[in-house]
């Protein structure tokens, strides 16, 4: 810590200061004509900002210095893999863990109380949408900004299929899906041949579109005071107490994790998982390889819709209110946040992100009003220092052990 | 026929706000090839400085018009001090990232941004003050046009050509230019890359502020929330007149307002918003490199 670091801080904390001056310190009201002062908030922006600058530059410095290896060093390892994901691909250590994992979530709701559940229900349904939008944005690496709207398809079918031709939650969950996937196709048609930011624009037109219809036409929908009394799931013909079906809901939604989890590891090593990734890395020469890019990209996008319209089903089940407040921007910009911050690409990031993101401002409740406020600078901040996310994905890599030449890693 | 040219006019003054937003969007997009998400932030900073500057001189009882001077100034000041930070903070460092980063920033930039101003301040709307009083020669068409319309088109008028003069015959315009189109060759003859990038924010910010405090003072509300869409409908605006190009965002922007005015008037004010993504979604799938704009080639 050298003067002139000092200094530099201090320059920053001063311009912050200045910068903030009119809108954290003054409060006008035009109504009252009255004019408040809060000095001591700049006290705060002035620690803040000395602090921030010096760990921006600390953090920068040495995000630069890793980059710039001295030398080629020669190991036996592809890529430098961080402690905590070897371990995880570590059987020893993996299987365990798993199995206490599995139990917890087992006996979970019997432990915790149902308000507990409720949350963790809820925080399961973004780890679905998180893994749905995981395959458009993280494995195909196309930015999808109007994902809530497929989510509100969803919760729209169940709805209003209940309503008017009392359809079961059961035979809604496909239909969902099928729905979801459906308006897939018709965004993806006329923006197949965008290229990154804007399909990003696009789709967020979209999204916006499909939330103002749902607000404005009344007939259909219901307008901004939504539909009620949407029944909750039965099992067969046993009905739930209201207690009961949210455990039930609870262990729905884990069986729809399990599954997504399957599906799209399963999806990511497959021929056409291959073409995601080789799609995202980069478009032109994909399309050099042989691979129908249009296709590619529309299969990436009806993927990722079919889960957010089942997760939206769901979703209608697990509230039994819903209107279009529920899947405004924000809301596709929180499963956005999910899969950056969790590490786009990387399923057990997406898990972990989900988590996080939801479940850390519920237990925070003091600090839910800043939620929003975090959430864009955590995306800055990742952006800027860890772009792979918290756990980032590690790529599968071949290697051949025996007969090496001498540098014979495949990568 | 009244009603036509009443509606004429509304559409005249929207697109002449969405050109002043849209001119900052098409520059910063020339330049660095990136959606700056946060632009309509800064514009609602611009607006939200004024309010408070206007509010504290109103309170020590100043005169209207040097209010009015003081407020500008300072609104166009700090729009372009928080652009220009902005830029240092998230942008700078993603500049050789995957352009997918780079947008993902300015998303998280404009999040906080907004919700800096919410917490900061209020979430209500708050009342603009009408400071300017009616120009006394525009009163045989005042069933026509207001003076805050009149102030929105002339303004509008100027600061497209000032932009237009800066970018063509300036010094610093041909520096903004060459970075436009290589950003790697200029920086080899010379040309301070970072500097230039900065100084278009710094225009560009300024730009939305003036478009802010014009906005502000037309409807006579604003809150944390007006930046977003008002720089989504900018957007759509700079990409129909083709982006990068200054006269196809205004191009762009007068003939959205006119879309938005004359499908509002005849057809139906609830889709208002819904018309302006649809003219986008067309736009970008008939001609995706606008109006005015040429089509280039993606270069590997």
């Amino acid at each position: 810590m050298t003067l002139g670091e000092i200094k530099k801080s201090l320059l920053a904390a001063a311009w912050f200061m200045f910068l903030t001056f009119p809108i954290m310190v003054i409060k006008v009201n035009t109504i009252q004509k009255t004019v408040e002062w809060h000095w001591e908030r700049l006290l705060y922006v002035a620690v803040g900002g000395f602090v921030f600058s010096f760990l921006w530059r600390y953090f920068l410095r040495r995000k630069q210095g890793g980059r710039r290896p001295a030398a080629p060093v020669e190991t036996d390892e592809p890529e430098a893999v961080p402690a905590f994901q070897r371990l995880i691909h570590d059987r020893r250590f993996a299987m365990p863990a798993l199995v206490v994992l599995g139990l917890f979530v087992l006996v979970f709701p019997y432990l915790f109380s149902m308000y507990q559940v409720n949350i963790m229900t809820t925080a399961l349904i973004y780890v679905v949408t998180g893994l749905g939008l995981n395959v458009v944005v993280g494995v195909a690496g196309l930015l999808h900004l109007g994902y809530a709207a497929f989510y509100a398809v969803g919760a729209y079918t169940y709805a209003l299929l209940n309503l008017h031709f009392g359809v079961s939650f059961w035979l809604a969950l496909p239909i969902g899906a099928a729905l979801g996937s459906v308006f897939a196709v018709i965004l993806g048609f006329p923006v197949l041949r965008l290229r990154g930011d804007y399909l990003a624009i696009v789709t967020l037109g979209f999204g916006e579109i499909i939330r103002l219809v749902l607000e404005n036409w009344n007939d259909f929908s219901y307008g901004p005071s939504g539909i009620a009394n949407i029944p909750r799931p039965k099992f067969f013909w046993f009905d739930f107490s209201l207690e009961q079906s949210a455990v039930f809901i609870y262990f729905l939604m884990l069986a729809m994790v399990l599954l997504t989890v399957f599906v799209t590891n399963r999806l990511k090593d497959s021929r056409i998982g291959r073409a995601w990734i080789a799609l995202r890395e980069d478009e032109v020469a994909c399309q050099a390889m042989g691979i129908d890019i249009a296709r590619t990209k529309l299969s990436a996008f009806v993927m990722g819709s079919a889960w957010a319209g089942m997760a939206g089903v769901v979703f209608a089940a697990k509230t039994t209110f819903i209107n279009p407040a529920s899947f405004t921007l924000w809301e596709s910009i929180v499963i956005l946040c999910i899969v950056v911050l969790g590490g786009m690409g990387s399923i057990l990031g997406v898990i972990l992100g989900a988590l996080v993101l939801i479940l850390l401002p519920e237990y925070l409740r003091a600090f839910s009003e800043y939620r929003m406020l975090i959430f864009g600078v955590v995306l800055v901040v990742m952006m800027v220092f860890r772009p792979g996310g918290i756990l980032s994905e590690v790529r599968r890599t071949y290697l051949f052990k025996e007969g090496l030449s001498k540098d014979g890693s495949l990568s | 026929m009244e009603y036509f040219i009443e509606l004429f006019f509304s559409g005249l003054t929207r697109g002449s706000i969405y050109a002043l937003i849209a001119l900052g969007y098409t520059m910063v997009y020339g330049i660095i090839q990136l959606i700056n998400f946060a632009h309509g932030e800064i514009y609602m900073i611009g607006a939200f400085t004024a309010l408070i500057v206007t509010g504290v001189l109103t309170y020590y009882g100043w005169p209207h018009l040097a209010i009015i001077l003081i407020a500008a100034v300072l609104a166009i000041f700090y729009s372009a001090a928080y652009g220009w930070t902005m830029e240092r903070i998230a942008y700078k460092p993603l500049r050789d990232a995957p352009r997918l980063s780079a947008l993902i920033s300015a998303i998280g930039a404009s999040l906080f941004l907004q919700n800096y101003v919410l917490l900061a301040q209020t979430s209500d709307f708050l009342p603009f003050p009408s400071l300017i009083s009616d120009f006394a020669f525009l009163d045989p068409v005042s069933n026509l046009f207001g003076t805050t319309d009149f102030l929105i088109y002339t303004t509008t008028g100027v600061v497209m050509a000032l932009l237009t003069f800066l970018i063509k015959f300036t010094r610093v315009g041909k520096a903004m230019r060459a970075t436009a189109q290589d950003r790697h060759m200029a920086m080899l003859v010379g040309i301070d890359v970072n500097r230039i990038i900065s100084i278009t924010f710094i225009i560009g910010s300024a730009t939305a502020a003036i478009g802010g405090v014009l906005i502000a003072s037309h409807v006579g509300q604003i809150n944390f929330f007006i930046g977003f869409i008002a720089g989504i409908k900018a957007f759509v605006a700079a990409v129909l007149g083709g982006i990068g190009s200054l006269p196809g965002a205004v191009l762009g922007s007068l003939v959205l307002g006119w879309t938005e005015a004359f499908f509002t008037g005849y057809v139906s004010s609830d889709y208002e918003d819904v018309c302006a993504f649809v003219i986008l979604v067309i736009i970008l799938i008939f001609r995706p490199s606008g109006l005015l704009g040429r089509s280039g080639v993606q270069k590997v």
